[in-house]
C-alpha cells in the first residue's frame, strides 16, 4: 500500500473500543448457577432463569455488581448513584429471553480514563466513557446443516468497557488494551483470557481528514469483530485504516459496517450493512429495581482497590531503582509482580539488588516459564515448584561467590524442575565456585603444555585465542572456575 | 349441605371437627367439577388424581397434628402459574404440552400450607383479555347465566368459586383480571399491592402491574389466602420486604369513622343504572355502619385506558419474545430458523396476543419511545401522585368494579376497543400499585351480579379486607355461599 504510505499524514486514524469481559463470580449474573462452564457437558449450567423458561425472574448478582464498581473505580471513573438494568430487545438462538438485560441509559460508572505509556517514556490519557454491566449469551454451534444451541454461558456476567474515540494508531490500541487487561486482572474481576473469549474487543474505527478535524467532524465508523487477540486488534485497525484511506483516496465513501476479521488472510470482511442494523427497543427492565449505590458502599470497595500497575511501576522505579522497561515487564502480570516483591523481601533492597532480580526474573526464569506448560502464559509463575525466596537464596549464593553465573543458570534449571533449595543442589552436585588458585594454575599447565600451538600463535600476536584458552579453563574445572580468578591467572600465564 | 358449598374457613373447621376428611371434601369437589364443567368450562387441566393424593397426605398430616393453614383445602389454579409436572399454558396453543420443571412461589407456599390442586384454570391467553373469549382451548361460562362471559382474564378461577368447582382459587390481575371476573361471577377478587405476592413463575404479561390474586366465597378466605400467599420471595426482586400481618386479625367487623372516598371519575356516562345505583347503596351501607363519605377526585382516571395500553404491551412484547418453538411448548418445525420463528408464533399466538405484540412493538420503536411509552410513564407518576393525594385524606376508595355486568358471549369480542374500555375502572391501581377488591353488592334486573371495589393505599390490605368484611357481614343479597350454589346449580340445570 505504497500510495496509502504516501498521504497517510493527510489523515488522522479515529478509534474507540468496546471490550467485554466475564466477570469473575462463582455464580451467573441473574441466577444462581455456576459459571465454570468451561469443559461442561451443554447446557448443564442451566435453570429456569437463564434457559429463558416461562415466568422466573432475575436477581442482581451483588458480587458483578462490586466488579463493575471496583473496576469504574480503577478506571477513575464516576460510580453512577443509580443504575438501571434495561431490555435490549433481539432474537437470536443463543438469547434465550429474546432480550438481553443489560445497563443503558444509566450505567455503573461513567467518565473514566486509563494511562498508556508510548514509546519515549510520555503517557497518553485514554477516556472511558462508561463501565456497565449486563449478561452474556449463550452459544451457538454449527455442526453440517444443523446449528446447536448451549445455554451454559447464558447469563453470565459481563461487563462493558467503552472506550472514547480517544485512540489513534493500532500501536495505541494495542497499548490501552494491555493496560486495561492488566488492570482488569489486578482486580481479581476477569481472567483476561481472549482464546476462552473471556475479554472480546470491538473497536469502532474510522478516519477523518485534518480539514474535518478542524470541523470536528468524524468519519463513518466500521466496527470490527471477531478479534482473537490484541495482536489481531492491532493488525485490524492498521488494515481499516488503510483500506478507509485508500477507499476515499480512490473518491470513494467509506460505509458504516460491520465487519470481520479473518485472521488467515489478514484482511477485514463485511458481516452486516447499517440497513440491517437493530432497534433494540430499549427500556427498563420492570424485574429489577435500580441498583442504588451509596458512598459508604463506594468507600468500602475503594478500600479494596489493590495497588494498581501504574502506582506498582513507579514504585519498582523510584524506590528501588529498577529500570522502567523491566518495571513494565515485570507489573504487567499481578502473580509475576507479586512473585518479584516476594523475592525483593528475601533477597533485600539495597542498591542493584531489586534490578538484579528484575534480570533473574525477565531473563532465565520466564525463559523456563515460557518453556513449560502451555504456552506464553506468565501466570504459571503462581504454579512453579520454586518460591520468590528460593530465586533470592540463589543470587545470594551467586552474590557470595559461592557459584559463578553460569552455574547458577544450571542451578536454576535443577530448582524449577525439582523445587530443592539452591544450596542443597550445589552441595549435592558439587557446584561451589574454585577460587583456589592452584587447582586452576594446574589447570591452566597442562592445558598449555598440549596446546603449544596456539600458545606460539597467540604469543605471535593472535590475541583472539584468549577466549580459546579461556574455555578450556572452564571446561577442565567443570565450569567451578571462578572466572575471574581464571582470567588473571591466565593472562598472567600467557604474557609469561 | 353439601361440602362443595362451604367456605374455606368451614372446611377447615369441618376437618377439624371430624366431620369429614380431605379425602371427602376433594372427591365431592370433583364429583362437583363431573357434573358441571361440561358447561361452565372453568378448568382447563383438572388434576383429580394429583388432588386426592394430596388430600390424603392432608389427613395423615392433619391426624399426626399438623395445623397447616390450608390442609386440605381443594382450590384452582390459574393457568398462567407455573407447576411443576403439571402442563401449564396460559391459555395459548404455544405452549400446548409444556410441562414446567418448576412451581410458582405463590403455588409452592400454598402447596406447603397443605393445599390440594384441583387443577388448572381457564384464562384469556397470556392474561390478555377481560371475558375468557380469548382462550385458545374454550370459553368459560358465567355460572350465573351460561350465555354470559365470566369476565376475564381469571374467568376460569372466579367461575369455578362461584360454581362451587373450587373452594377458592388463585387468579392474576394486571388491569383488573381478579377484581372484574370475581364482581361478574359474585364471588371476591382479591388484588394486594404489586410486591406483596412473589411474581416467581407467574408467565409474565405486563411485569410493572402484574400481581397474583385471590378469588373466594368470602372476604374471611381472601384474608386466609392472603396470608399463605404473601411475603417476601428472594427470587422475585420486586417483591416487598415488609412483614406480613394475620390479615384476619383485620376482619373486626368495625368501618366506624373509616373515611371512604368516593371518586367522581368513576361514576360515569355508560355506566348501567342497576350497577350506579348498587354500588351507591353500598356506600350508604358503609355511611351507616359508620363510615364517613368523602367526594374525592382522581383527575387522570380519563387516561388509565391509553397509559396501560401502552406500558402493559410493552412489556408484554418483550415478555413474549422468548416463545420461539425451540426450547419448549409448540414449534411448527419449519426447516429454516426464521421460518419456524414466523410459523411458530404465526400459528401458536392468538389475535389479541398478536395486536398487543404489535402495540408494545410500536410504542418502544425508535423515534416513538419519548412520545408513547415515556409519555405513558410519566403519566403514571401523576396517577400515583393522584392516589396518594386522596389517600392523604380517606383510608379507602369505593366505587365500582365494572361499568357493566357480564355482558353476553361474543357480544364484545369483535371490538376490541370497546373491551379495552370495560376496564377503565379496574386499570388505575395497577399502574398506581395500590391494592383493590371486589366484593357482591347486588345483583341487577336480569339476575347478574354486580362488584363494588374498594381500594387502598400501598400495602393497605388490612383496611381494604376489613371495609369489605365489615360490608359482606351486614348484608344480604341471597350472595351467601348457598346462594351462590343454588344460582349456579339452577343455570347449570337448566
Ligand atoms: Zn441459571
Amino acid at each position: 500500500m505504497a500510495t496509502v504510505d504516501s498521504v497517510i499524514d493527510k489523515y488522522e486514524l479515529v478509534v474507540g473500543m468496546e471490550v467485554h469481559a466475564q466477570v469473575l463470580t462463582r455464580s451467573k449474573m441473574f441466577c444462581s448457577c455456576a459459571t465454570d462452564y468451561a469443559g461442561a457437558p451443554p447446557n448443564t449450567r442451566v435453570c429456569p432463569v437463564c434457559l429463558g423458561l416461562p415466568g422466573p425472574l432475575p436477581v442482581i448478582n451483588r458480587q458483578a455488581v462490586e466488579a463493575t464498581i471496583l473496576t469504574g473505580l480503577a478506571l477513575n471513573a464516576t460510580v453512577a448513584e443509580t443504575a438501571v438494568f434495561a431490555r435490549k430487545n433481539y432474537t437470536y438462538p443463543d438469547l434465550p429471553k429474546g432480550y438481553q438485560i443489560s445497563q443503558f441509559e444509566f450505567p455503573q460508572c461513567e467518565h473514566g480514563w486509563l494511562e498508556i505509556e508510548q514509546d519515549d517514556g510520555s503517557s497518553r490519557r485514554i477516556g472511558i466513557r462508561r463501565v456497565h454491566l449486563e449478561e452474556d449469551t449463550g452459544r451457538t454451534v454449527h455442526e453440517g446443516s444443523y446449528s446447536y444451541v448451549d445455554l451454559n454461558r447464558a447469563g453470565v456476567p459481563l461487563m462493558e468497557i467503552v472506550s472514547e474515540a480517544h485512540i489513534h494508531s493500532p500501536e495505541d490500541a494495542y497499548r490501552y488494551l494491555t493496560k486495561l487487561r492488566t488492570i482488569l486482572r489486578y482486580l481479581g474481576v476477569n481472567s483476561g483470557d481472549m482464546e476462552k473469549g473471556a475479554l472480546r474487543c470491538e473497536p469502532n474505527i474510522s478516519v477523518r481528514t485534518l480539514e474535518q478535524k478542524n470541523r470536528g467532524e468524524y468519519g463513518a465508523k466500521v466496527e470490527v469483530k471477531n478479534l482473537n487477540s490484541f495482536r489481531a486488534v492491532r493488525s485490524a485497525i492498521d488494515y481499516e485504516m488503510k483500506r478507509q484511506i485508500e477507499t476515499l483516496e480512490a473518491g470513494g465513501t467509506v460505509e458504516q459496517v460491520n465487519m470481520g476479521w479473518d485472521e488467515q488472510n489478514q484482511r477485514t470482511v463485511l458481516q452486516r450493512s447499517k440497513e440491517d442494523s437493530h432497534d433494540y427497543r430499549y427500556f427498563p427492565e420492570p424485574d429489577l429495581p435500580p441498583v442504588h449505590v451509596n458512598q459508604a458502599w463506594v468507600e468500602a470497595l475503594r478500600e479494596q482497590l489493590p495497588e494498581l500497575p501504574d502506582a506498582k511501576q513507579a514504585r519498582y522505579v523510584d524506590d528501588w531503582q529498577v529500570r522502567r522497561t523491566d518495571a513494565a515487564i515485570l507489573i504487567d502480570e499481578g502473580l509475576v509482580a507479586d512473585f518479584f516483591e516476594g523475592a525483593v523481601a528475601a533477597y533485600g533492597m539495597e542498591e542493584g539488588k531489586p534490578q538484579r532480580l528484575a534480570n533473574w526474573l525477565t531473563g532465565e526464569f520466564f525463559r523456563l516459564l515460557y518453556a513449560d506448560g502451555e504456552g506464553q502464559d506468565l501466570r504459571q509463575i503462581a504454579e512453579t515448584r520454586v518460591a520468590p525466596a528460593q530465586v533470592a537464596a540463589l543470587l545470594q549464593l551467586a552474590d557470595d561467590k559461592v557459584i559463578n553465573q553460569n552455574t547458577a543458570k544450571k542451578v536454576l534449571e535443577i530448582m524449577y524442575a525439582t523445587g530443592e533449595d539452591p544450596a542443597a543442589i550445589v552441595e549435592r552436585e558439587g557446584l561451589a565456585m574454585v577460587s583456589d588458585t592452584s587447582v586452576i594454575d594446574e589447570a591452566i599447565d597442562a592445558i598449555l603444555a598440549a596446546n603449544q600451538d596456539e600458545l606460539t600463535r597467540y604469543r605471535g600476536g593472535e590475541e583472539k585465542l584468549f577466549g580459546f584458552f579461556m574455555g578450556q579453563v572452564m571446561r577442565a574445572t567443570k565450569g567451578k572456575a571462578d572466572p575471574a580468578a581464571a582470567r588473571q591467572r591466565l593472562q598472567e600465564r600467557l604474557d609469561e | 349441605m353439601n361440602l362443595y358449598e362451604l367456605t374455606i374457613q368451614e372446611a377447615l373447621d369441618g376437618m377439624d371437627r371430624g366431620d369429614f376428611t380431605a379425602v371427602e371434601l376433594t372427591a365431592d369437589l370433583l364429583g362437583r367439577i363431573g357434573a358441571v364443567e361440561r358447561e361452565i368450562q372453568s378448568f382447563l387441566t383438572v388434576t383429580g388424581e394429583l388432588a386426592l393424593a394430596q388430600a390424603a397426605r392432608a389427613d395423615a398430616r392433619r391426624r399426626q397434628g399438623d395445623a397447616s393453614p390450608l390442609l386440605g383445602i381443594p382450590l384452582g389454579i390459574k393457568d398462567v402459574l407455573s407447576t411443576r409436572d403439571v402442563e401449564t399454558t396460559c391459555g395459548s396453543k404455544i405452549l400446548k404440552g409444556y410441562v414446567p420443571p418448576y412451581t410458582a412461589t405463590s403455588v409452592k407456599k400454598l402447596e406447603a400450607a397443605g393445599m390440594v390442586m384441583l387443577g388448572k384454570t381457564n384464562t384469556d391467553e397470556f392474561a390478555m383479555g377481560s371475558s375468557t373469549e380469548n382462550s385458545a382451548y374454550h370459553t368459560t361460562r358465567n355460572p350465573w347465566n351460561l350465555e354470559r362471559v365470566p369476565g376475564g382474564s381469571s374467568g376460569g378461577s372466579a367461575a369455578a368459586v362461584a360454581a362451587g368447582e373450587a373452594l377458592g382459587a388463585l387468579g392474576t390481575d394486571t388491569g383488573g383480571s381478579v377484581r372484574q371476573p370475581a364482581s361478574f361471577c359474585g364471588v371476591v377478587g382479591l388484588k394486594p399491592s404489586y410486591g406483596r405476592v412473589s411474581r416467581y413463575g407467574l408467565v409474565a404479561y405486563g411485569s410493572s402491574l402484574d400481581q397474583i390474586g385471590t378469588l373466594t366465597k368470602d372476604v374471611r378466605d381472601a384474608a386466609l389466602l392472603l396470608n399463605v400467599i404473601a411475603g417476601h420471595d428472594p427470587r422475585d426482586s420486586t417483591s416487598l420486604p415488609d412483614a406480613t400481618p394475620d390479615y384476619r386479625t383485620a376482619l373486626t367487623g368495625d368501618v366506624r369513622g373509616l373515611r371512604v372516598g368516593v371518586p367522581a371519575e368513576y361514576f360515569i356516562d355508560g355506566i348501567e343504572p342497576d350497577v350506579e345505583q348498587a354500588v351507591r347503596e353500598a356506600i350508604a351501607q358503609l355511611a351507616h355502619l359508620g363510615a364517613e363519605i368523602i367526594p374525592v377526585s382522581l383527575p387522570n382516571t380519563d387516561k388509565a385506558v391509553p397509559v396501560y395500553y401502552m406500558i402493559a404491551t410493552a412489556e408484554a412484547g418483550a415478555n413474549l419474545a422468548r416463545f420461539d418453538g425451540i426450547r419448549f411448548g409448540y414449534s411448527a418445525g419449519a426447516d429454516r430458523l426464521m421460518d419456524n420463528y414466523r410459523q411458530t408464533r404465526g400459528e401458536g399466538f392468538g389475535p389479541e396476543v398478536k395486536r398487543r405484540i404489535m402495540l408494545g412493538t410500536y410504542v418502544l420503536s425508535a423515534g416513538y419511545y419519548d412520545a408513547y411509552y415515556g409519555k405513558a410513564q410519566q403519566v403514571r407518576t401523576l396517577m400515583k401522585q393522584d392516589f396518594e393525594d386522596v389517600f392523604s385524606r380517606v383510608d379507602v376508595i369505593a366505587c365500582p368494579v365494572s361499568p357493566t355486568t357480564a355482558f353476553k358471549i361474543g357480544e364484545k369480542s369483535d371490538d376490541p376497543m370497546a373491551m379495552y374500555l370495560a376496564d377503565v375502572f379496574t386499570l388505575s391501581l395497577n399502574l398506581a400499585g395500590m391494592c383493590g377488591i371486589s366484593v357482591p353488592c347486588g345483583l341487577d334486573a336480569a339476575g347478574l351480579p354486580i362488584g363494588l371495589q374498594l381500594i387502598g393505599p400501598h400495602l393497605g390490605e388490612e383496611v381494604i379486607l376489613r371495609t369489605a368484611h365489615a360490608y359482606e357481614q351486614s348484608t344480604n343479597f341471597g350472595l351467601s355461599v348457598g346462594g351462590l350454589a343454588a344460582a349456579s346449580r339452577r343455570h347449570v340445570a337448566g
